[in-house]
């Protein structure tokens, strides 16, 4: 599940992947455009467009500029009601090849609404690209894979 | 004055005198209202959007989908011909095509193997002559006598329509030729689909209609669109009304931006978010006909809707899954011309709209809060006068409800509530 990953760099990119699901978790949207590369690609799509390889998803960006954007305009712009997600992440399937870093975690994600409604709201897979950069994984690609191709209510938060 | 009713409930619905201004909110949440809709509506004399053409472009392709609650599938026969078909077996009644789309040479169910071409006829089925002789069907059973039950489907501009009644007329009769036209101007050209997604939203459907032909809230509730200056209702835009009013077309037409008194008098929200895009790529747009039109929203009664946000194309359609929940899908479409830049910036503004989109996400929850807000006031009506009280085309000004009043005047026709 490792191959040619040196044990410290999957302990760092363990470390890197739950920093940014606890990021999002706890609120901290502003911090999540930090977790990728400046061109970095960010992809949210169901498994049904992935597998009939159709380009268009649910949420896309291909820069942290965009990305930027998205927050600032859920913080500022953007109407819904009030929720927390809560994360829960597989262990990672890494693999090293010469444009870096490739990994595969499963998640749920459950959403707690403000009566009280805790459900699972999200569940799928990252395919990611990790690139370290002066040692610190950045993800240059996050493709999130959502098992189903029905979203309940909307889709506001970064997964 | 005559006050409108339902008489065929078991209390029945009174709507004020004032008609289409005036909605009663019990339409919302009554299941008998709703079981009613099932017949009149969807089962009666309306053409449903059942799904794309290129959903089945081959002959075997087949696609499921529903007419309001009912299982629906659409075939295409080896001779090329689409068929509309109950999702149902004429045995026992259980479902024939399980999967959501594929290709096959006979449609067979599951159940007792009960087998059909792809237009539904029943061409035989497991043990008819019994086992070693013994047991089978009746000596006069008679596999002409049997088949899934068809309805009327006709293909109109890539769009494949059904009916159950068999005496609508044709789907572009039933569109006019204003609605007609401008399905022609976005969808008359090679299509490809590019993705889709569907959305659960806790709702009656037609509050989901009303939001469809509410073109007084775009930018007022949609408050990412007007910071960024793409729409406002000041812009150069307007509605046009098919001749039956229950279909309709908002349009605007990008414009010198020029900021009008009365948003900054009404303190809108829409104005306090006035930061640049920091990645503006994401608007980037071309002029895709020379018509200036740069947004529009086309709904069909009673399930169907296509826009153009910039250049991003999609076709929305949904399904009642109950009296307050309903299955809204997103089909974004290119054309088969279009080069790789093209396909990238349809794909880019994918995000303007659907579950996540950003000028329109708020969709997913506004109609719900309408569905909560008015529970338990089945006796009150929401107020429908905005741009007047009139049902006819405007190209005034989009700050009004006349399409809502359309919908509603089509709605009481069909569900024989006369004033
Ligand atoms: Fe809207």
């Amino acid at each position: 599940m490792s191959e040619g990953i040196e044990p410290g760099t999957r302990g760092r990119i363990e470390d890197f992947l739950l920093a940014y699901a606890h990021a999002i978790d706890d609120g901290d949207l502003e911090a999540w455009p930090g977790y990728f590369t400046e061109d970095a690609v960010y992809q949210i799509t169901t498994r049904e467009n992935h597998e009939a390889g159709l380009p268009l998803g649910i949420f896309y960006c291909e820069s942290r500029a965009m990305m930027s954007d998205r927050i600032l305009a859920l913080r500022t712009a953007n109407i819904f009601e009030p929720h927390t997600y809560c994360h829960m992440l597989s262990r990672s399937a890494l693999s090293s090849n010469g444009a870096g870093i490739t990994a595969r975690t499963n998640f749920t994600v459950v959403r707690t609404m403000q009566d009280g409604a805790s459900e699972l709201f999200a569940v799928g897979k990252y395919l990611d690209r990790i690139v370290l950069e002066d040692g610190a994984p950045r993800l240059a690609e996050r493709r999130v894979i959502l098992e189903s191709r029905r979203v309940d209510v909307l889709l506001v938060f970064p997964l | 004055m005559s006050i409108a009713a339902i008489d065929e409930l078991s209390e029945p619905l009174v709507w004020p005198e004032e008609g289409v201004t005036r909605i009663p909110f019990r339409l919302f949440s009554d299941p008998e209202i709703y079981r009613l809709e099932q017949e009149r509506i969807f089962r009666g004399p309306v053409w449903n959007f059942l799904c794309l053409e290129i959903d089945i472009p081959n002959p075997g392709d087949f696609k499921t989908t529903h007419v309001g609650e009912v299982p629906i599938v659409v075939t295409r026969d080896e001779e090329g011909e689409v068929h509309g078909l109950i999702n149902r077996c004429a045995h026992k009644g259980a479902l024939v095509c399980l999967k959501e789309r594929g290709n096959a040479k006979m449609l067979t169910c599951v159940y007792h193997s009960w087998t059909y071409d792809m237009g539904g006829r029943l061409k035989g089925l497991a043990f008819r002559h019994g086992l070693r002789g013994k047991g089978g069907m009746p000596e006069d059973f008679d596999l002409a006598r049997h088949r899934m039950e068809p309805i009327r489907v006709e293909v109109f501009s890539g769009l494949v329509f059904g009916t159950f009644d068999p005496d609508m007329p044709s789907v572009e009769s039933y569109l006019g030729p204003v609605m007609s036209k401008f399905i022609r101007r976005n969808l008359d050209r090679p299509l490809h689909r590019l993705g889709m997604h569907s959305q659960i939203i806790h709702n009656n459907w037609k509050l989901y209609a009303e939001n469809l032909r509410d073109s007084y809230h775009a930018t007022l509730l949609h408050t990412f669109y007007t910071t960024f200056k793409i729409n406002r209702l000041d812009m150069d835009g307007g509605i046009i009304m098919a001749d039956d009013k229950w279909h309709h077309v908002s349009y605007a037409k990008r414009a010198t931006f020029d900021e009008a008194e009365e948003y900054q008098k009404a303190d809108v929200h829409s104005d306090q978010f006035d930061s640049k895009l920091e990645g503006p790529e994401l608007l980037d747009a071309w002029d895709e006909f020379d018509d200036g039109i740069t947004h529009s929203i086309q709904a069909v009664f009673p399930n169907l809707g296509i826009h153009f946000t910039l250049n991003s194309l999609c076709v929305r359609y949904f399904a009642p899954r109950g009296v307050d929940q309903t299955e809204l899908f997103w089909h974004y479409l290119g054309y088969d011309d279009d080069d790789e830049a093209k396909t990238a910036m349809r794909v880019m503004q994918g995000n303007l709209t659907g579950a996540a989109g950003l000028v329109s996400l708020e969709d997913g929850c506004i109609n719900e809060f309408v569905q909560r807000g008015t529970a338990g006031s089945g006796d009150r009506n929401a107020f429908i006068e905005m741009g007047g009280r009139d049902v006819e085309s405007s190209d005034a000004s989009r700050a009004t409800e006349v399409a809502i009043r359309g919908f509603w005047t089509g709605y009481r026709r069909i569900m024989g509530i006369e004033a």
